[in-house]
């Protein structure tokens, strides 16, 4: 019941967001190509499925899960670099906020004509777009702990690593997951600019085949399947933070 | 009695003595011309109006920060350095760590001192077994009363094995029945694990009960203004305590000086 209340709301505001949407494309009578109806989009979903989409899905999605992957650990690691050293942090915070000022249209067809069509410019471009929020929010999270508890690590002979194993970690895990779930939102971003800039298959890859071709249908299945796996990255993250993060939001901190 | 705890240095001599201490935060002088000593295994309670670097005191004995004036000895040592080895402090909020269990929280120390997790847990359960938390030791802090967390948090500071307790305001953000009765569960605690203890607190009672010496502090900056020495039945009950005519007079006359210094 109580997790039927949870489901129901988003379900009903996307059922009457549907049924807003094929209201006005049959009253207005708009034509397919400019904005098709849900029920041409899902029978272009049905009908391209296999082999079109199926696979350009499974290259998306690796694309995105690998660069995923590799932002968390290159942002994990920049991160402790930065909370373990003044010096580090004074020498490199400002080289990574600019590094957030060059726009990733731009670098993918540099790095397209660096690395080819294959996978690793896709993967550099989605972990340049995911890095950055898990950097600050681990970064904060691991500075944020409370002075008093550092002190008390002092005077119960915990050495600087035993701090960081024992306390600063844990409890940074809450803010190091929610920098992970904003960035997810970047993932598929990074992985179609990637595709954008030069590929042979993927989701984005289809897109730009079938823009000029005016399969709005294509464009919009494609759409719907970057937004589902955005959604299931969200939620597999939500799932593991319930997991890593048992005591979070439980009584004071 | 055998501590579980891991026995303290049994060293002879005075266990704190502080001489002519000086503290300041630019131009604010928190502490200035304290002198003090606390013989092993005695109890002094500090107590004075806010701002009269009770806290700061504490700090600086603890080998947390380092006077700018005077020295500050802990068994007979002098390093700040040396005195965080020799000092344990627990603060006024518990500050456990929440995804420990009430185990996990004690036994912290013995990990930090590179004993094996399993090991230091089954260390401290005869301890916290003892002082009546055997029943919570699976709990996790959010799970706890105040009252009982502040409990491990005292657990957790005894368990470091250190000489000297230094404990500031450890009762402070209790309700006052909660209070009373951890102050009587702290006074047998420390008379089964005797150490070097410095209170502060800014409850007078609190300050009687729990100390054989209890130090007047006056504010801005704070110095030394009057210093007793507590002489009540060894063995009674805080109740039995509350109601002496000779405690109700030092309370009075506490009371007064306390007014005078803030």
């Amino acid at each position: 019941m109580k997790r039927l209340r949870g489901v129901l709301p988003p379900v009903i505001v996307l059922l009457i967001v549907a049924a807003i949407w094929d209201l006005v494309i049959h009253l207005g009578n708009v034509q397919n190509y400019i904005f098709p109806s849900l029920e041409s989009v899902f029978r272009s979903l049905y009908d391209n499925w296999s082999p079109v989409l199926a696979s350009a899905t499974w290259v998306t999605g690796k694309e995105m899960l690998l660069g995923f992957l590799i932002s968390i650990a290159v942002a994990a690691a920049i991160s402790l670099g930065l909370h373990l050293s003044a010096t580090l942090r004074n020498a490199i915070y400002p080289l990574l906020i600019g590094s957030q000022a060059i726009p990733i249209v731009v670098i993918g067809p540099i790095l397209a004509i660096i690395f080819g069509y294959g996978i690793q410019p896709k993967l550099i471009i989605v972990a340049i777009s995911c890095f950055f929020p898990i950097v600050v929010s681990l970064v904060d999270g691991l500075a944020s702990v409370d002075p008093d508890l550092i002190k008390v690590m002092r005077t119960l002979d915990g050495s600087r690593l035993a701090t960081l194993l024992r306390v600063e970690l844990p409890s940074a895990l809450p803010s190091f997951f929610s920098g992970m779930r904003i960035a997810a939102v970047y993932a598929p971003i990074g992985a179609v600019f990637g595709e954008y800039a030069g590929s042979q298959n993927g989701l984005g890859y289809v897109l730009v085949q079938a823009t000029p071709q005016l399969n709005t249908d294509l464009v919009f299945a494609a759409v719907f399947l970057l937004t589902v796996m955005s959604i299931l990255l969200f939620v597999l993250l939500s799932v593991l933070e319930r997991v890593c993060v048992p005591w979070a939001g439980k009584g004071k901190r | 009695m055998t501590s579980t705890a891991g026995a303290p240095a049994t060293e002879t001599g005075a266990g704190i003595s502080l001489a002519e201490v000086g503290r300041a935060f630019g131009p604010t002088v928190a502490v200035s011309g304290v002198s003090l000593t606390v013989p092993l295994h005695g109890r002094l309670s500090i107590i004075g109006p806010s701002g009269c670097g009770k806290s700061t005191l504490l700090n600086l004995i603890s080998g947390l920060d380092d006077p700018d004036e005077g020295t500050i000895e802990v068994l007979g040592t002098t390093s700040s350095a040396d005195r965080l080895r020799r000092c344990a402090w627990m603060p006024q909020r518990d500050l456990l760590l929440p995804w420990r269990d009430v185990l996990g929280n004690a036994a912290l120390a013995l990990e930090n001192q590179g004993m094996k997790r399993k090991t230091a847990r089954a260390q401290v359960a005869g301890l916290v077994e003892r002082f009546g938390l055997g029943s919570f030791e699976r709990q996790l802090p959010h799970q706890l009363s105040g009252g009982m967390r502040q409990r491990v948090s005292f657990l957790r500071t005894l368990v470091a094995g250190k000489e000297v307790l230094l404990l500031d305001e450890p009762f402070g953000a209790l309700d006052s029945i909660t209070r009373a009765d951890l102050q009587q569960w702290l006074r047998s605690a420390l008379d089964s694990e005797p150490r070097t203890t410095v209170l502060v607190t800014h409850d007078v009672e609190e300050a009687l009960l729990l100390g054989s010496q209890v130090v007047v502090m006056t504010a801005r900056p704070g110095r030394v203004a009057a210093q007793y020495a507590t002489d009540f039945p060894v063995g009674a009950s805080r109740r039995e305590l509350l109601r002496l005519p000779e405690f109700t007079e030092l309370r009075d006359e506490l009371l007064a000086r306390l007014e005078e210094a803030s």
